[in-house]
């Protein structure tokens, strides 16, 4: 069988990971490579390995140096007998889950009062306020990797007609704001100093300690915004505050 | 029953050997930042390493102990007293109850490490003890320590209390070395990253000689440094990848920034060294206005350094258990 294998850079990260690179680049293809190693180690991990970690173009498997150590000669190197063992893996093929396409969708308010920036994105590109939360809202995102805070999703891409660059100096972000960084679009779960452009503000708790997965968002999902009022984010807002609440619930 | 804090010090938090398996959601495994102090201080108190400790930093928390408890301090020398009388580290130390711990000086090293014998009564988030502080969960309530907090212990063999009863405190005579070696610890051994062919070769260099200053920006999140300028030969961009404790990246300004225990997760600035894991000891006791130096090493050297690190503590565990076990039968 003639597996096209995507040529790959393999290094370690410190003396306890080692990082699979497809290219250093933004590209849904090699991503898509990314997710569906990930998977197969999570599901059949290495000897040793402790966890693996997608990014866009890479994936870095952490592993325990003290445990391997037991097992090999005093010659051989952990790093090194990991780094064969990934080798042997990248030249198996992988099947990406065919699984039916779910697509989450998120609720996000434009209203100017949480939308920091969404003039200024839309006068820097010429287009009307409406223009730009149409054309966010009109296409799927996919997630390309968690990172920078807990829950935060790194998604994309977005139209071109709405790329715009970080902000030269940080803000401080209000939870669930959601932003533009060039073609990436992506939520803050947590307060927290950012560069995004702010367009908008989702209700929903994108990451929650008290659930067992605590983040909403996972690397390889699609997702989706819906434009809302301020009166449904409100709405959803305190209804999920509500649910919190209940008896029996979370406390 | 529980040890109360009669005052908060500057940043005292709850912390494991980390909070692992989490990554891919963001989620960064946080832990001691010297992970070595705080398994020799579980150690010492007759504990399981990966039990929780409490990291100080000084100005340190004030403690009253509503129980009797046998305790360990390892890491910074920040002069620990029980009412007013100092007691030395790298020993288990019996507490009567009614006891007040402080530390009035800081002596030596930057993060101090309070194990106390049972660990502590608190729930663990995600399989860890850790305090995570962004996501305000894990450790004591998710947050740094504050007046009036009370963290549960659990009581004392009957064995071990009973002789709490005959003085304030006893300390119980065995003790190690509470720093890895004596050798030159300024010297802070890396293996190069994967940006490393980035600098230009005269920056190689001053990487190699240069000595480099903790800036007072550092906290456990990241130490920045400052020395000469380290010049890339290129602006291309590092699209965000994961990163590690001990990761060295290389700032627009020229300058590194070395990731410690509150890293986050990924990171999209050039990689040009990881501290091994055996320096991340040494590498956490140093404060802004010490000065390091970073050296190269490989694979083979540095996972060898761990592993006789973890034959020492293994060794140490071997004893103390021991020790405690004849203590208790006289």
């Amino acid at each position: 069988m003639n597996y096209p294998i995507i040529p790959y850079r393999i290094f370690p990260l410190g003396d306890t990971a080692i990082t699979v690179d497809f290219g250093n680049r933004i590209d849904e293809a090699l991503n898509n490579e990314v997710i569906a190693r990930v998977n197969q180690l999570q599901q059949y991990p290495l000897p040793g390995m402790i966890e693996v970690v997608p990014a866009y173009s890479s994936f870095t498997v952490c592993y325990d140096v003290l445990s391997v150590k037991k097992t090999i000669n005093a010659e051989q190197t952990v790093f090194e007998l990991i780094k064969q063992q990934l080798v042997e893996r990248l030249q198996q093929p992988v099947h990406p889950k065919k699984t039916v396409l779910e697509i989450i969708s998120i609720p996000v308010c434009y209203d100017i009062e949480f939308a920091l920036d969404i003039q200024y994105l839309a006068g820097t590109k010429n287009i009307s306020v409406d223009e730009v939360i149409d054309i966010h809202t009109s296409k799927n995102y996919k997630v390309y990797m968690l990172g920078f805070l807990p829950g935060f999703a790194y998604m994309g891409e977005v139209d071109e007609r709405i790329i715009m660059p970080r902000k030269l100096q940080p803000v401080n972000i209000t939870p669930g704001s959601v932003g533009i960084a060039g073609k990436q679009t992506g939520i803050y779960p947590f307060a927290s100093p950012g560069g995004w452009q702010i367009i908008g503000r989702t209700p929903l708790k994108l990451f929650d300690t008290g659930n067992e997965e605590p983040a909403l968002l996972k690397a390889g999902l699609t997702i989706q915004f819906y434009s809302i009022s301020k009166t449904d984010f409100y709405e959803i807002q305190n209804s999920a505050l509500r649910k919190e609440e209940e008896p029996g619930g979370e406390i | 029953m529980n040890l109360r804090v009669i005052k908060a010090g500057v940043l005292d938090t709850i912390q494991d050997m980390g909070r692992y398996k989490w990554q891919h959601l963001g989620i960064n495994p946080c832990g001691a930042m010297d992970k070595w102090s705080a398994q020799l201080a579980n150690v010492l108190a007759g504990n399981n390493r990966m039990d929780a400790v409490i990291e100080l930093h000084f100005p340190a928390s004030e403690f009253f102990f509503e129980q009797p408890a046998l305790i360990a301090i390892t890491g910074a020398d920040f002069t620990a007293n029980l009412n007013g009388e100092e007691i030395s580290c790298g020993q288990p130390v019996l507490v009567s109850r009614y006891s007040i711990l402080q530390f009035y000086r800081l002596k030596k090293g930057a993060r101090a490490y309070l194990a106390v014998h049972g660990g502590f009564n608190i729930p663990r988030w995600l399989n860890s003890f850790s305090t995570h502080l962004k996501a305000s969960a894990g450790g004591y309530k998710g947050r740094a320590l504050q007046k009036d907090d009370e963290i549960g212990i659990h009581s004392l063999a009957p064995e071990l209390s009973a002789l709490t009863d005959k003085k304030e405190y006893q300390i119980l005579p065995w003790k190690t070395e509470t720093n890895w070696n004596d050798s030159d610890d300024t010297i802070i051994e890396v293996l190069p990253g994967n940006e490393w062919s980035r600098l230009t070769q005269p920056s190689q260099e001053k990487f190699c000689n240069q000595s480099l200053r903790i800036t007072p920006q550092s906290d456990r999140m990241g130490y920045r440094l400052t020395g000469e300028k380290l010049l890339s030969q290129t602006d291309e961009e590092v699209v965000s990848s994961a990163v590690n404790f001990g990761t060295l990246q290389l700032l627009p300004d020229g300058q590194l920034i070395v990731l410690m225990a509150d890293h986050q997760t990924t990171g999209g600035y050039p990689r040009i060294a990881h501290v091994i894991t055996a320096h991340h000891s040494a590498l956490a006791q140093k404060k802004p206005g010490d000065h390091i130096h970073f050296r190269l090493t490989d694979h083979q050297k540095a996972e060898d350094l761990l592993q006789k690190q973890e034959q020492h503590l293994q060794q140490v565990q071997n004893a103390c258990i021991f020790r405690l076990q004849e203590y208790c039968k006289r």
